[in-house]
């Protein structure tokens, strides 16, 4: 009730520790060379316009989207059921976030313009798609193993196998977009982009874990994916399930 | 077929335990297909109070050349100096929510229309001037930026404490300029790198 009158969480986000964020200018990821600020950041202290975010009306009850059928039938490749929860530092759900996903299909191949890799286009699989977090901050979703594909930041360069996640959470100050892994994955120690992260256990959060409980028999395996977004110094009033 | 996780009525099993945070990484030349659906370039409705406004605009790499693949992020409060805190049962359906999302063009251009927001004075230690937050992503960028979208033609500006904590000859760039010609339109760069780079922010 009048939540624009009342203060929407009685908190201010913690720092990230050294180590998560990747540094802006990072020269083994070549296009960061040149879009990167030089200057230093100017501290900013949360204010309301910080610690406020679009919010959404979380489901009822945990829906996967399936992004594994195509007008014309069933896509190619791996079928994989990925889920996890979306939660904050001290393992807090968040509930009602939006989540963005966006992924190569099995061929290696995004369903984009710019996307010129000699790889085949599957009519469908689009690779997108967004749902909210459920009131525990679940997600889950069926899609396929995307392939992994060539780029151009240096000789013979290949990005892992990656889903690109976008998320909300509570604030401005939340917002967060990153990419999920996978395990075993051999060109992960060659891949500047998840390399730009010095702290290795920030590393290994990118990285899906198989899920015995989610593989479904006889139909694709399971990948368990938490999100963690920053906490907060006080309890929030809100983000009580 | 769905997969089902553990623990589905369990929302608090990991209270007492610090998780690392999930670190960022860049949204890669790819992100039309997944953030497209959210595209929001135009925030009027007819049952909107406030002023019109449209910011137009470019982002602009160190070599001076206009990116053509960068996403901007705005998030602001309404006429009257309100955030929007009803959760929506649709995203971004219906009415004024003060997000925007909007893409540059094959050109390095922005254009995002909206409705000019009061000054933020709720909840909040000391009046802040009418401002717009803004994320910038594009690949090569590992992370977002934070900065800043303040207008030319308020007086309020003076006394607005984010405004005061950056030095005098950076505070430009934070501030969107009125066109002369043209009431309620407002050109705002985002310079990456250089001579004007843009201040970005910590947060």
């Amino acid at each position: 009730m009048d939540s624009i009158d009342t203060p929407p969480v009685a908190a201010v986000y913690r720092k990230y520790q050294d180590g998560i964020l990747p540094a802006y200018n990072y020269p083994p990821y070549a296009s960061s060379v040149k879009r990167s600020p030089r200057q230093p950041l100017v501290p900013l202290r949360q204010t309301l316009s910080e610690l406020t975010a679009p919010r959404f009306v979380p489901p009822e009850a945990l829906s996967p989207i399936n992004l594994t059928k195509g007008p014309h039938g069933d896509a190619l490749g791996e079928r994989i059921l990925v889920s996890g929860r979306v939660l904050d530092e001290d393992g807090r759900a968040v509930p009602g976030t939006l989540v963005e996903i966006w992924q190569a299909n099995a061929a290696g191949r995004y369903l984009h313009a710019h996307d010129q890799h000699d790889a085949p286009l599957d009519p469908n699989f689009t690779g997108c798609g967004y749902f909210v977090t459920d009131r525990a901050g679940r997600f889950a979703f069926e899609t396929i193993r995307p392939g992994a594909y060539p780029w151009r930041n240096h000789y013979n360069a290949w990005r892992p196998a990656h889903i690109h996640f976008s998320v909300f959470g509570p604030a401005f100050a939340t917002r967060l977009i990153t990419q999920m892994y996978f395990p075993g994955d051999p060109l992960l120690p060659f891949d500047p982009i998840f390399n730009s992260i010095r702290l290795e256990a920030a590393r290994n959060r990118l990285i899906a874990s198989f899920n015995w409980d989610t593989t479904v028999p006889d139909y694709g395996l399971g990948y368990q994916f938490d999100i963690v977004l920053r906490g907060s110094e006080q309890t929030p009033m809100e983000n009580k399930p | 077929v769905t997969p089902q996780p553990k623990n589905p009525e369990s929302t608090a099993d990991a209270v007492a335990e610090t998780h690392l945070p999930t670190a960022y990484q860049t949204v890669g030349p790819y992100f039309k297909i997944g953030l497209e659906a959210f595209y929001r370039d135009d925030l009027t409705g007819p049952n909107t109070p406030g002023q019109v406004i449209e910011i137009v605009g470019s982002v602009i790499d160190a070599d001076g050349v206009s990116v053509p693949d960068a996403v901007l992020e705005f998030w602001h409060a309404d006429s009257e100096g309100r955030y929007q805190e009803q959760p929506q049962l649709q995203p971004f359906e219906g009415s004024f929510v003060g997000f925007g999302r909007v893409p540059t063009d094959a050109d390095g251009h922005f254009r995002f229309r909206t409705i000019k927001p009061g000054a933020v004075q709720v909840h909040t230690p000391a009046r802040q001037a009418p401002h717009i937050l803004v994320s910038v992503f594009l690949r090569g960028l590992l992370h977002r930026l934070i900065t800043r979208i303040y207008f030319s033609d308020e007086p309020d500006n003076a006394d607005d404490p984010v405004l005061g904590s950056v030095e005098a000859n950076r505070r430009n760039s934070l501030v969107a300029r009125a066109d002369p010609s043209q009431s309620g339109r407002y050109t705002w760069d985002v310079f990456l790198q250089g001579a004007s780079e843009t201040v970005f922010f910590d947060l």
